[in-house]
């Protein structure tokens, strides 16, 4: 499973590239999170705020084994602007994964 | 015209309905007619019944005219749609779990107040049954004697409006001022709180003002101060400012603040509100001017200050900050709308982009003092209308035209110009001013504190925390659950 942290503006390069690679579904969803970007100093009449938590995309996708190398390399490419803040990649292992609508089991439900 | 002394004393008729009068009564020069004339404006604010057949044998018989009760009605929906307006405005500020909550504290009062001013509010302010030039009478309580039985007859001869229309138009200024006070106090008032002081501050300080200033009161061009205020300057913005002040230093800041402030939850909001207040303006100051064929000026005034005051404001941060807001382009052109609404017909087209300019730097500055002080007047209300609402006043007094500012219709104010000029004038809007601070802060501090031995002012701290929008209406504005 690969959790991708990244700028909003880039999931859709993110989709093209693994869509490419023929990963076939992925999850995203509204994150806020600070690393070294920190956060953004924004004024209204004046008066300076502080926003510490940034938006990012969570991207999750499920894929085997064999194709985690090549989809690491893809979300970096699509992702990357060379600018702090372009965000983290966590790979973790899945135990078993289920289709819900055929009860599928193991790599056949990705 | 030689200004003729058609009043003695405090008992004076109502000022605004005065402007009519000038259209229809420009050739009559008889004294006695016009002498008529007011005692026919006091028939129609239901003071006394009986006096209206000697009178009206006097006059030529008034003529409801379709196009200036038309501008009034038109008027009447423009100034209606500024408290959802301003709902948008200070909503788009809070954060989001009390959106609905500071939303609710002005569009409510288009309930509480819409039914207080047809019982009683409207007869406090226009009526002269007391004979008082602080405060009207009951004599037009539920609307009784205005207007006649469809309310479509003009308020007395010599005023080509119906009455129905001038009531319902000034019934929506009554509306929008307490809701103007909401932004100092946002986001930790109990709304208990909040409808029984809107209640009593309508009646024991709105009603009042609107007496003192339009209806031939104490601070008007008939009283003995002689200021002059065009749509409100001193009635809605300096009193809704004040009363926010006053209302923010007694209820105190919010719990969290300023330790972890929050940005405005809803930019777009804000400029959706801040739209349609300029629109709705058109209609305060516009209308304001009782004749169909010459509102166009006060409406042009009234766009070209809000133009000038946004692109102060813009301007300002552009070269303080190095960008122009959002949000600072809804506040100028706001500041401007309330800088030039006290001389929306007294000043000439140059003028009024001077006062909205200048309204908005004093505003800006105003408002990082407010931040520097860390006073949590939460939205700006003080800083915006009552310091805006100051500026427009005292310059007014300055930039006045003279030929703007007629005898006939204000015999003081024109007299004070014709002996002082404009810093005779400047005397008297300063004196107005500095009796309305007193009058509205005074009133307003003891209207609280008398609230505060019945219930608590705030929510306490935990609501604060839950947020206003769930505590006080167990709703919530953007509920993720909902699809």
């Amino acid at each position: 499973m690969i959790t991708a942290l990244v700028r909003p503006s880039k999931v859709d390069a993110v989709k093209t590239a693994l869509v490419a690679l023929d990963i076939v579904g992925m999850t995203v969803s509204d994150v806020r999170g600070f690393g070294r970007q920190k956060g953004q100093v924004e004024r209204y009449r004046g008066n300076e705020f502080t926003v510490d938590f940034l938006l990012k995309s969570k991207i999750l996708v499920v894929v085997d084994d064999a194709k985690v190398e090549t989809a690491i390399q893809a979300i970096t490419e699509a992702a990357r602007t060379g600018e702090i803040g372009d965000g983290k990649i966590f790979v973790n292992s899945v135990e078993t994964a289920i289709r819900i609508r055929t009860g599928d089991r193991g790599d056949s439900a990705l | 015209m030689a200004f003729v002394p058609l009043v003695s004393g405090g008992f004076t008729p109502l000022t605004v309905f005065d402007r009519w009068r000038r259209r229809f009564l420009a050739g009559v020069q008889d004294p006695q007619l016009r002498r008529s004339a007011f005692v026919m404006i006091g028939i129609a604010a239901g003071l006394a019944p009986l006096m209206a057949g000697a009178a009206h044998a006097a006059l030529p018989k008034a003529v409801n005219d379709g196009a200036d009760t038309l501008l009034m009605l038109i008027g009447s929906a423009l100034v209606l749609l500024m408290t959802p307006g301003l709902a948008f405005f200070y909503g788009g500020f809070t954060r989001s779990k009390n959106v609905l909550n500071t939303m609710m504290m002005s569009f409510f009062l288009m309930g509480l107040i819409g039914v207080l001013w047809v019982v009683i509010g409207y007869s406090l302010a226009f009526d002269s049954g007391f004979k008082s030039p602080f405060i009207g009478g009951l004599g037009a309580m539920w609307m009784n004697g205005v207007g006649g039985e469809f309310g479509d007859a003009p308020l007395a001869d010599g005023f080509n409006l119906s009455a129905s229309s001038f009531a319902l138009f000034q019934g929506m200024f009554a509306i929008i001022t307490p809701a103007l006070i909401s932004g100092a106090i946002v986001e930790r008032v109990s709304f208990k709180a909040w409808f029984w002081f809107c209640l009593i501050w309508s009646l024991l300080i709105y009603s009042p003002m609107a007496k003192m200033v339009w209806g031939g009161g104490f601070l008007g061009p008939f009283g003995s101060i002689g200021a002059i205020d065009f749509a409100g300057g001193t009635v809605v913005h300096i009193a809704s400012g004040v009363a926010a002040l006053v209302a923010a230093a007694i209820i105190g800041e919010r719990s969290t603040w300023p330790n972890s402030k929050r940005p405005p939850h809803n930019v777009p909001f804000i400029l959706l509100g801040a739209g349609l207040l300029w629109f709705g303006w058109f209609g305060f100051n516009g209308a304001s001017m009782f004749a169909a064929k010459t509102a166009g000026y006060p409406f042009l005034t009234t766009t070209t200050s809000a133009s000038a005051g946004l692109l102060a404001w813009c301007l300002i941060e552009w070269f303080k900050d190095g960008k122009p807001t959002a949000v600072g382009a809804a506040t100028g052109a706001v500041a401007g709308l309330v800088g030039i609404t006290p001389g929306a017909g007294f000043v000439y087209i140059p003028q009024s982009i001077l006062i909205g300019a200048l309204t908005a730097l004093a505003c800006f500055i105003a408002v990082q003092i407010k931040a520097a002080i860390k006073f949590d007047d939460s939205l700006d209300t003080f800083m915006v209308h009552g310091v805006g609402g100051t500026v427009g006043a005292l310059l007014t007094g300055i930039l006045a035209a003279k030929s703007l500012v007629s005898a006939d219709y204000f015999p003081l104010s024109a007299k004070i110009m014709e002996e002082g000029g404009n810093a005779g004038l400047f005397i008297a809007q300063f004196k107005a001013v500095l009796f309305t601070y007193g009058f509205v802060g005074l009133g307003t501090a003891l209207i609280l504190w008398f609230l505060k031995l019945f219930m608590p002012l705030r929510v306490n701290e935990n609501d604060e925390e839950r947020g206003l929008d769930f505590v006080a209406h167990g709703e919530e504005a953007y509920d993720p659950m909902t699809n």
